[in-house]
């Protein structure tokens, strides 16, 4: 008659006793570090409170949509980061969608030089550093643009130092950029610190979303292609009308995490000096050494950021599958 | 017959109206551009920045009389990758083998020159290289009979030479056993760059692998545990958790415990890559039928024993491109570093064009660190490419499409 084994290698204890010994270190770990976070707080004089939030912030933001200025309290200052965020990222979003999906598009053309450059520009925009790119456009390209009447001028769009001008309404009329005293004014103008942003986010991402494109039309089947060339349907209308709308159950799942992504990255807008959530909480943090609180509050709208973008793609994903089936 | 090349052409190019308007001005537009990017490069820029500073991109400030440890540190990873390429290929020199020597040659006489180094690092640099094609010749003549000639301990022992020669590179760099400590602070520019990414490498993937199991776990604490931990890494971008690590990690622990300022930034990369990398992982554990854990549990191996031997073997295959991606995106974080004050390569670069002499050399610079990065991580993307031949067991398979599947493998 076998003994029964010791009562710890036992199979409904083992997993008891696992979970049991990892917890508790987890719980140990922890309240060593809360332990010591506490401690040293308190002997900083810096404990846990967000009373400083209502303070006035005593420091201006070189750009912001909401009206801000150096006496508004800190809370209003990390407001007009986080508006500032939500636009380059709904810019960027909306920018890297466009020339990502025209990238990927064009993987499939029938032209072979455009197709080629297409792999070319995904390869070089993914193997170097985005922050990398970042500072190229910012530092030599907008702040080496000229100012004035030498800036380059485009129907519509002038480039300047200064920034960004582009025609649009204002008070119910069209404008176009117009040069008033040796200064470019029009109806849209962004700061050349956001445009820099833009165009390295837009440029980096998109090189990922034509990825994520070119995957989603090469999980399209070859007959679909076949069938609608027999028809004698151009190669664009093909991918528009037959491919496409097929592709979209790949490519949305895709495009969720690139986008996530984007919204990170939007937080390198501090290296080209736009002023965006995480450099205004760079600040306040120097400002007031509420390191803890800063960090929860950065922590936090990241978050909020990520789970609204998921929310809004997950919607999006199901709308196609549904008109899919 | 296949077409001519003038038919092709015309197929490529010009194969319907729009087709030959597009191509037109692509071609006007990349002549222009090409011309343009030319004259700038050889007229225009002007390289005596990078020349000047090139001992402060290699390795920042670090003390020239301690230099010595880093020339020992790249001839012995020379010769360990001279062994291991002539131990890996032998005597045949295909032609991937023979564009790399090559290439390897031509930069070893081109790179020190155009950096106008003096003639004694010159020296140094031809003499490196050939130290590596000598040992890959020799090596894969003689290395092969030997290698047959080994014990199997003496096979499985070789690899860990290997952690060794990286432990070794750490002392030599960091200095103590009898060698003057050099202080992270003195680390720079590539050298520090390549540490970090290396550092965190290294130590994300055990933590990776660990998450991704106790992510699959079937004990619940294990699994939220570790959802929890992923997510919370991954819904934050990396400079919030290096700017956490900075200002916070003072606090967590006991007064005068916390790491150097270099050595936390590389903890944080390690935990956050660790994060993508279980990812990964989990993706290639979901991709290993669960038979395969069944029947190695049936033939009485015990659960670490069928992990180890039979799922995560075929899971890490799986995972291998996109680990591989994800270690190339941590080679590019790196250069967050400099946004929170450390000299890595961008760092270097920022603090070079912050000296007067060299102002408004910015697109030298940045164009060189942009070479520079996309060509490390073009080499890492091809290596994976070619490691992922290598570990193809399907290759011998017919083409999927036209093979019925076979009764023996469903």
């Amino acid at each position: 008659m076998p003994s029964s084994p010791p009562w710890w290698r036992d199979r409904r204890v083992i997993p008891w006793l696992v979970q049991g010994v990892v917890g508790l270190v987890v719980l140990v770990v922890i309240a060593f570090l809360l332990g010591n976070l506490v401690r040293n707080l308190s002997a900083a004089g810096l404990l846990l409170s967000w009373r400083w939030l209502g303070q006035p912030a005593g420091f201006d933001l070189s750009e912001s949509v909401l009206p801000f200025n150096a006496e508004l309290p800190y809370w209003r200052a990390l407001m007009a980061g986080l508006v500032n965020t939500l636009r380059a990222v709904a810019i960027g979003l909306v920018g890297s969608t466009l020339l990502g999906t025209l990238l990927g598009m064009a993987a499939f053309s029938s032209n072979g030089l455009l197709r080629r450059l297409a792999v070319v520009y995904v390869e070089v925009i993914r193997n170097i550093p985005l922050l990398l790119q970042l500072v190229f456009w910012y530092f030599v390209v907008f702040l080496s643009l000229p100012n004035g009447t030498d800036a380059l001028q485009f129907p519509g769009v002038v480039l300047a130092k200064s920034g960004f001008y582009a025609a649009g309404f204002e008070q119910g009329h069209w404008h176009g950029p117009a040069l008033i005293n040796g200064v470019w004014h029009a109806p849209l103008r962004l700061s050349v610190e956001l445009t820099a942003l833009l165009t390295g986010l837009i440029a980096y991402t998109s090189a990922f979303i034509a990825e994520v494109v070119r995957g989603g039309i090469a999980s399209v089947a070859k007959g679909q292609w076949e069938a609608a060339a027999s028809l004698g349907l151009h190669w664009s209308i093909t991918l528009r009308r037959v491919v496409l709308p097929q592709a979209l159950r790949v490519i949305i799942p895709g495009l969720n995490s690139q986008y996530i992504g984007l919204a990170k990255n939007s937080s390198l807008a501090v290296a080209v000096g736009y002023t965006d959530l995480y450099s205004v909480a760079e600040t306040t943090l120097n400002q007031t050494g509420r390191a803890v609180e800063v960090i929860l509050l950065l922590l936090g709208a990241y978050l909020v950021i990520d789970l609204l973008i998921s929310a809004v793609m997950n919607g999006l994903n199901r709308l196609v599958q549904i008109r899919e089936r | 017959m296949s077409p001519s090349l003038p038919q092709r052409l015309r197929r490529e190019l010009m194969a319907t109206p729009t087709d030959a308007v597009v191509s037109l001005v692509l071609i006007v537009a990349i002549t222009a551009a090409a011309v343009g990017f030319l004259r700038w490069a050889l007229f225009k820029a002007q390289w005596v920045v990078i020349q000047a500073n090139s001992t402060l991109f290699a390795v920042g400030r670090y003390p020239i009389e301690q230099q010595w440890r880093l020339w020992l540190l790249v001839t012995l990873l020379t010769a360990a990758t001279g062994l291991g390429w002539g131990l890996l290929r032998g005597r045949r020199w295909p032609l991937h083998d023979r564009i790399a020597a090559g290439l390897l040659t031509a930069l070893a006489l081109w790179a020190p020159a155009a950096l106008s180094l003096s003639l004694a690092i010159q020296l140094r640099w031809w003499a490196l290289t050939a130290l590596l094609l000598a040992l890959r010749w020799v090596v894969g003549v003689w290395g092969p009979g030997w290698w047959s000639g080994l014990s199997p301990l003496g096979r499985r022992l070789l690899p860990l030479g290997w952690p060794l020669l990286y432990l070794t590179g750490m002392v030599l760099i960091s200095g103590g056993l009898g060698l003057t400590p050099v202080s992270p602070s003195e680390w720079g520019g590539l050298m520090l760059t390549l540490l970090m990414a290396s550092f965190a490498m290294l130590l994300s993937f055990p933590l990776g692998v660990a998450l991704a199991l106790a992510r699959r776990s079937d004990l619940p604490l294990l699994r939220w545990g570790s959802v929890l931990y992923i997510e919370f890494i991954r819904g934050a971008p990396l400079i919030t958790l290096l700017f956490l690590g900075q200002n916070i990690l003072g606090f967590l622990l006991p007064g005068g415990v916390a790491p150097d300022r270099v050595w936390r930034a590389a903890w944080v990369l390690t935990f956050f890559c660790a994060a993508y990398l279980a990812e990964a992982v989990r993706s290639g554990l979901a991709a290993v039928p669960r038979g395969q854990f069944e029947a190695a549990r049936a033939l009485g191996l015990t659960v670490p024993q069928s992990l180890a031997r039979v799922v995560l073997p075929q899971a890490l295959r799986t995972a291998l491109p996109t680990m591989v991606g994800q270690f190339i995106s941590l080679l590019q974080d790196t250069t967050l570093l400099s946004l929170i004050g450390l000299l890595d390569l961008l760092g270097t670069a920022r603090s070079v064009m912050a000296n007067p002499a060299y102002l408004g050399k910015n697109a030298e610079v940045y164009f060189t660190l942009a070479v520079l990065f996309w060509c490390c991580c073009a080499a890492l993307g091809l290596g994976s490419r070619a490691l992922e031949r290598r570990l193809d067991t399907s290759r011998s398979t017919t083409n999927p499409s036209d093979s019925a599947p076979s009764p023996a493998v469903a």
